[in-house]
This record gives structure tokens, sequence and C-alpha cells, in this order.
């Protein structure tokens, strides 16, 4: 199997009032060039954390992690992230955050006109183009994760990690912009590790789901191939035996076998 | 039916100016409640203070009631640039030469505050060292400072100048420092994960993320230099607004004396109110 982002016996503590805090511990995790993995879990289990690991924003405390054969050794621009709350610098426009992305990985090769083009087509894909030049405390919260998520493409990166990407907005708006993932995903043909706590969302966008643990020295649990054809559509999906079969066994992960911890 | 149509004409128009007389009501009554609320309370305390004031006055032969002291003001603002020799100059002479002393003052302690609270926030070794002097110093009163001015330029002028430069600097520096240890992790996360070069960190995320808290530094300072200038001018003399206020006391020209009190705390709301104005416009959310 093609591993192009590999996470090997991977541990995690924190120094915490306590002493120190074991987090995760032994994960194992391949993912192949192209695929499209999202992590699921309760509250508090360990899913930004094992995400920020493959951003390079966290050292792991025991084992490596490679991505492209080569060890994470820091934050890169071919790791983009998609952070839980947009972190969208409020003291520049749309345009200006996404642009800040563009110059910094394609500035030493591109000419000025170029960038702004860029700039302006990512923009584009998440249907911004009209709040192109507004701050990010004149737009909705849903407009500003799309601005994130623009950013985040706009930098054409090898992994596009996702920290809840959907998780702030409401159920229209979640919709729509997840169609949209998939449509860019498939054109870009981009791998993809995506955080998220719903199962729907996971099914529909996932071909595999990694279900973890709880906390604390919460690990990987299970993992699920959806084994679902491309390109998904909701409404088609919602009479799919096998739709309907995933969705069991996460939920059964989840509210069985693993219960949120009564805290 | 011909009949029918001019009445509807007239009933358009009639709305139309219904619709127009509502409007100018509402505004009116928006006003009315502005003034109400939010200029009336402050006038009437002004004139009951007024009031106070002359009451006081007409029990005290020494001290001048507001009638008096506007009579003063009068004249001396009608020509406020005379000049008759450096120790007899317009107030307005005087007033430009106090705020020229806080300008370079207070501009050095900003030119040198500002960066040198950036270091403070960036780097935990330096906060550390420069902990137990900033905790020492910043307490002394203003006016300790003059005599080591004074030793070490041996003259008044930049002895003055050095002692608002010490006074105003401390709440520049702390507030730099800590703006810059404020700076949100996510921001910093942004720069990491686009490993933006240091020039890059500093323009568009340290200076923006920190300039409210910059701020608030300079309006603090610039209080403690408005505040402490009166001060030092009146031991250093020659010019300045505090020197006139010692001069007029020595003329025994009480009248002055509390002109230049009004003109020492206009200025200085003034002052005040300039950078809530540059602040507003970087406040974000
Ligand atoms: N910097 C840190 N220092 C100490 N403990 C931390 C730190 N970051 C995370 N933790 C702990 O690690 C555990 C996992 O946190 P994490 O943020 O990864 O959870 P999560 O699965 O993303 O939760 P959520 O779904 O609520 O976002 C939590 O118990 C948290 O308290
Ligand atoms: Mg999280």
């Amino acid at each position: 199997m093609n591993r192009f982002v590999s996470v090997e016996d991977v541990s995690i503590e924190f120094n915490s009032r306590g002493g120190r805090f074991l987090a995760l511990r032994d994960i194992n995790l391949q993912i192949a060039k192209g695929e499209f993995v999202t992590l699921i879990g309760h509250s508090g289990c360990g899913k930004s954390t094992l995400l920020n690991l493959v951003a390079g924003l966290l050292d792991p405390t025991r084992g490596v992690l490679l991505c492209n054969n080569r060890e994470i050794a820091g934050p890169g621009p071919e790791r983009a992230v998609v952070f839980q709350n947009h972190s969208l610098l409020p003291w520049l426009t749309c345009f200006q955050n996404v642009h800040l992305a563009v110059e910094r990985v394609f500035g030493g090769k591109e000419d000025r006109s170029a960038l702004n083009a860029r700039t302006e087509a990512a923009l584009e894909l998440v249907g911004l183009n009209h709040a192109m030049h507004k701050q990010p405390h004149e737009i909705s919260g849903g407009m500003k994760q799309r601005v994130g998520i623009a950013r985040a493409l706009a930098m054409e990166p090898q992994v596009l990690l996702m920290d809840e990407p959907f998780g702030a907005l409401d159920a229209l708006t979640r919709a729509h912009l997840q169609d949209e993932l998939m449509k860019i995903v498939s054109r870009t043909a981009s791998t993809v590790i995506m955080v998220t706590h719903d199962v729907d969302e996971a099914v529909l966008l996932a071909d595999r789901i990694v279900m973890m643990t709880n906390g604390p020295a919460a690990t990987i649990g299970e993992i699920v191939d959806v084994g679902l054809a491309r390109p998904r559509d909701r409404l088609a999906l919602a009479n799919d035996p096998q739709y309907h079969a995933v969705r069991a066994r996460v939920l059964e992960f989840l509210y069985k076998r693993h219960q949120r911890p009564a805290a | 039916m011909t009949a029918a149509l001019p009445t509807e004409e007239i009933s358009d128009a009639r709305l139309a100016r219904a619709a127009r007389w509502k409007i100018a009501y509402e505004w009116l009554a928006g006003a009315g409640r502005f003034m109400v609320f939010n200029i009336l309370p402050g006038v009437t305390g002004l004139a009951l203070f007024v009031l106070g004031w002359e009451i006081l006055s007409q029990h005290n032969a020494q001290l001048p009631g507001p009638g008096k002291t506007l009579d003063a003001a009068l004249v001396l603002f009608a020509d406020p640039f005379y000049n008759n020799g450096p120790n007899d100059q317009g107030i307005g002479w005087n007033l430009l030469s106090s705020l020229q002393r806080v300008g370079i003052g207070f501009g050095l302690a900003c030119l040198i505050g500002i960066p040198l609270g950036f270091m403070l926030g960036r780097f935990v070794v330096l906060s550390r060292m420069a902990a137990p002097i900033i905790s020492l110093l910043r307490p002394v009163s203003p006016l300790a400072w003059l005599p080591i001015g004074l030793l070490v330029f041996q003259k008044a002028d930049p002895a003055a100048i050095w002692v608002i430069f010490i006074s105003s600097i401390w709440p520049v520096i702390i507030n730099t420092a800590v703006g810059v240890t404020r700076v949100p992790q996510d921001y910093l996360n942004v720069a990491r994960v686009l490993q933006l070069n240091e020039f890059r960190i500093m323009t568009r995320i340290l200076l923006p993320a920190t300039l409210p808290y910059v701020l608030t530094g300079v309006r603090l300072g610039l209080g403690v230099a408005w505040l402490v200038i009166v001060a030092s001018e009146m031991l250093t003399g020659g010019s300045g607004i505090g020197f006139w206020v010692w001069d007029e006391w020595n003329n025994l020209n009480v009248e002055h004396i509390i002109i230049a009190i009004f003109v020492v705390g206009t200025v200085g709301l003034l002052l005040e109110q300039a950078i809530m104005l540059v602040a507003k416009r970087f406040t974000y959310e």
C-alpha cells in the first residue's frame, strides 16, 4: 500500500498541572495519496492533537510521523491547515488573508497578477468573490470558515488538514460546503485528513473513517472502509444499504462500545 | 372618473408630505433624546461647577470669580503670541514650548519604549532581565529624575525633556510587552503553517495584533508626560506653561493661574481624545 502520510507508534504527552498527561498513545495510521480520511471520536479524545501532529504544530513524545517519505519536523505550507476556529487575521481583508498564503507559496515563481488571480480563484471556489474586500468581522461565521478553506486550498497543499471545518455552521450551509468540498477534492485529487464529530459527514466524505477511543491515553479503536462509489450524492445515499451499514458501525462504536465519558 | 384622478394625486402628495413630516419629527425626537440624555447632564454639571466657584469666590477675596477670570481670559487670548523678550511671552508661545518639550521627550520615549517593549515581549530572557529594573524605577516620582538630568545635561531645557522621557516611557514599554505576549496562539500558528519570515510575522501579525496595546501605552504615557511637564517647568523655568504659572504666581495674578489650569486640562483632554480616535481606527471586533 502507498503510504503518503504515515504515523508510526506515535504517543504524545502534555505537561499539565497534575504532571504529565498522556493524551495519545500507540497511534499507527497509513494514508495513501489522494485518500480522504476522517477522524471521529468524542470531544476531548485527541482528534485535534493528532491533526496538529501531522501538521507539525506539535511534536510527538514517542514515535515518528512521515509525509512523502520525509520526517515531519515542523509545520509547512505543503500541509495546509483549516483551523477549528478559522483563525483569519482580523486586520486583513478576506482577499489579503488568502493572498498572504498564496504569496508565501507561489511568490517566488509567479508575478503579481498571477498571484492575484490565484487568490481570486480560491475565493471564487468557495463562492465568496463578492465579499473579497470585507474584513472578517464584517462577514458571517460560515463565510469566515469558507475563507479559511479558500486560504488552505489556494496553497495547493499535498495534504489538506481540516479540524471540524463545518462544525460551527448551520445544516444548510454545511451540506452545501460538503458538496463543494467533494467536488474540489475530486478535481484536485487532494489527500485530506478531516476531523469531525458528525457521523453523517464522516460517512459522506471519507474513504476511510478512523474512530478514536476516549482519552486519556486515547488511541485508534477501529478503522472502517466506507467503500461507496464516487461521485456521491447525499440524496441517493439515503437509500443505499452500504451507507447505512457503515453509519451503523460508526454509531455502534461511538455510542455502544466507547460511550462518551460521564464527565 | 375624471374627478377621481386629481383627488388621488392630491392624496399621494399628502402622503409624501406626511412621510416627510414623519422623518423630520423622528429626527427631531432623536436629536432631542440625544440632547436630554447625553449633552444636558454634562452642561448641568459644568453649570453647577461654575456656580460653586462663584459662591466660593464671593466668600474669599483672594479667589477671582468666573466673571473676572473670563474677562482676564478675553484679554489674554486677544493676543496670545506677543513677545516682549524671553521672560514675557504670550500664553500661546508658552503653550507651544511646553508642547514641544512633551513632543520631544515623549517622542523619544515612544521611539525607544515601543521597540524595547517588543523585545521584552518576544524574548522571555530579556523580560526576566528587565523585570527588576522596571519594577524598581517605574514608581519613582518624576521630579526625582530632575537633578540627574540637570547634572548630566547642565542645562534646564534638556533636563525637563529628560524628566518627560523617563517618566512616560514605562507605560509604553509595559503595555507593548504585554501586548506581544497576548498575541493569540491561533495567529502564530497561521504564521508557523505558512512559515512566514520574521519580517512578515512582524508586519502582518505582531504589529497589528499588538497595536491596540501599544496605543493604550501611548495614551497613558502621554497623560503622564502632560502631567509632569507643568511641574518640571515650574522648577526649570525659562518658558512653558508651567513656568508661566509660576511667573503669574510671583506676580500674584490668580486669574491667570486659573486660566492656565483650564488650558492645561483642555490640551490634555484634546491629546487623549486624539489618541483614542487613532486607537478606535485600529481596533478589530
Ligand atoms: N497544549 C495542551 N496542554 C495540555 N493538555 C492538552 C493540550 N492540548 C490538548 N490537551 C489535552 O489533550 C486532550 C485532547 O485534546 P484535543 O484538543 O485533541 O481534543 P479533541 O478531540 O480535538 O476535542 P474536541 O472535539 O472538543 O475539539 C484533552 O484532554 C486536552 O485537555
Ligand atoms: Mg478539537
